[in-house]
């Protein structure tokens, strides 16, 4: 084994690598869409007046939020099968994603809705607005802002979690790197490849969401033009 | 095969290899505490290249994924003849990912000191380490002990990864006894009870008790 990095070795398996990119960015969307509908699940599940549910949907989203992705995925792909559901690696990946970013998008959405003042709930109650018009035109645009930069946070942070769906044998980046690594038993090219591709998506997705954030904010009049 | 049947076969097993995880958020945690301050105090220091250095530090390590960076120690740092033990490995890649973190928490905790603190110790005279150990040191650990404390959540989670380098710890346990029994629910679900005990039981009352005296230090009261 010798350390120098080869740059024929490179540019051979570099499609390759881009083309299990692809993957990975179509896991972290898909996930990512599951999450967010799941999140308002939960959402829902903390917000009715329900007390019990309350409770056990809390309960549910401590044990999802206190314990591994990792296990959560070897749980869903190997103990399914058990009670007779067999899902392919991709079907049990996204759920046990969309499951455990779900809670925290619960959370962001949670603290974006306690973040719109109380004073405006009661002036709509004030005008007699019926809840839907409430919530369609006087708190979600105003809860929206206060959302993004978590949801943008979550995002990147399901891209980055994605090689761990490498390990029940979602062909994905990482899986790609793993598996031309083992074939030409060299690892340092393909892994400090799928580095700099992480590297290179996601310091523009971080950009990116700050500049939607701002953007919002400025539509808002949160923050004049100026500020900038 | 009935639960309790499982849990006296394997429970020793998956408790041996519990003890393991716990060694690697201990280690990690000091590690990545070190590295906060370091490289959080570094972040807000006034001479570009210090500032620079941090700063790329912090992107790299937030930027790529905790498994790659595990698997670059463990596998290619060999090919450069440093050849770390598995837990070694791990640790240190927990430790510099979440030091990354934990760089931005302190860096944001310190800015978040009101900069008349600053002024009054100036006014005052205090020397600067007199300043830093009396007035703004205390002020911050309120600040950001709650984000480091999810943050530490979050390490015990990802301690989980040490697994695929070959720590055998409990997700290694976990791992290697379904392969013999394929009992899967069991002794998943005995790791997910197990690192659902360890972080609701142990490790968030251990943190909600340091912002507690953190919070009694200045004088603020939390329940």
């Amino acid at each position: 084994m010798n350390a120098e990095w080869r740059w024929d070795f490179a540019i051979e398996i570099l499609p390759q690598m881009l083309l299990a990119t692809l993957n990975t960015i179509l896991a972290a969307g898909i996930g990512y869409a599951i999450a967010a509908i799941i999140g308002l699940l939960f959402l829902l599940g903390q917000r009715t007046p329900i007390k019990i549910i309350n409770m056990i949907n809390r309960e549910i989203v401590e044990f999802i939020r206190s314990t591994p992705l990792l296990i959560q995925l070897f749980f869903v792909y190997f103990v399914l099968p058990q009670f007779g559901i067999t899902l392919s690696a991709w079907v049990c990946g996204m759920i046990t994603i969309g499951l455990h970013f779900g809670t925290y998008l619960s959370e962001v959405y949670r603290g974006a809705l306690e973040g719109v003042p109380k004073t405006q709930w009661e002036a709509c109650r004030a005008l007699n607005f019926s809840t839907f018009y409430t919530y369609r035109k006087i708190v979600l645009p105003q809860a929206f802002p206060i959302a993004i930069p978590g949801m943008g946070n979550y995002l990147v942070g399901i891209f980055k979690d994605t090689p761990l769906l490498s390990t029940i044998g979602v062909a994905e980046l990482f899986h790609a790197a793993t598996a031309v690594g083992g074939y030409h038993y060299r690892y340092l090219e393909p892994y400090t490849i799928v580095g700099l591709i992480f590297l290179m998506l996601s310091i523009p997705a971080a950009i990116w969401i700050r500049k939607i954030e701002k953007n919002v904010n400025l539509s808002q009049g949160k923050i004049k033009k100026e500020q900038i | 095969m009935s639960y309790f049947a499982f849990l006296s076969e394997h429970g020793t097993t998956m408790l041996l290899g519990s003890v393991t995880t716990v060694k690697v958020l201990i280690c990690a945690t000091i590690l990545y505490v070190i590295i906060s301050i370091i490289f959080g105090l570094m972040r807000i220091s006034k001479n570009p290249i210090i500032q620079g250095v941090a700063t790329v530090y912090i992107e790299f390590f937030r930027g790529t994924s905790l498994l790659v960076q595990l698997f670059w120690f463990y596998y290619v740092l060999p090919f450069f003849g440093i050849s770390l033990e598995a837990f070694t490995a791990g640790v240190v890649a927990i430790g510099m990912n979440f030091g990354a973190y934990g760089a931005e928490i302190v860096r944001g905790g310190i800015l978040a000191v009101p900069k008349g603190q600053w002024e009054g110790a100036f006014a005052l005279n205090f020397t600067p380490a007199k300043r830093m150990r009396k007035i703004i040191i205390p002020q911050i650990f309120p600040i950001i002990l709650p984000p480091a404390a999810n943050l530490t959540v979050e390490l015990l989670k990802a301690t989980a990864l040490v697994a695929l380098v070959t720590v055998v710890d409990l997700t290694f346990e976990a791992k290697q006894i379904n392969a013999i029994t394929w009992l899967s629910a069991q002794c998943f679900g005995t790791a997910l009870l197990i690192y659902y005990i360890i972080s609701r039981f142990f490790l968030v009352p251990f943190l909600r008790w340091l912002e507690v005296i953190a919070a009694r230090k200045v004088g603020k009261e939390k329940i």
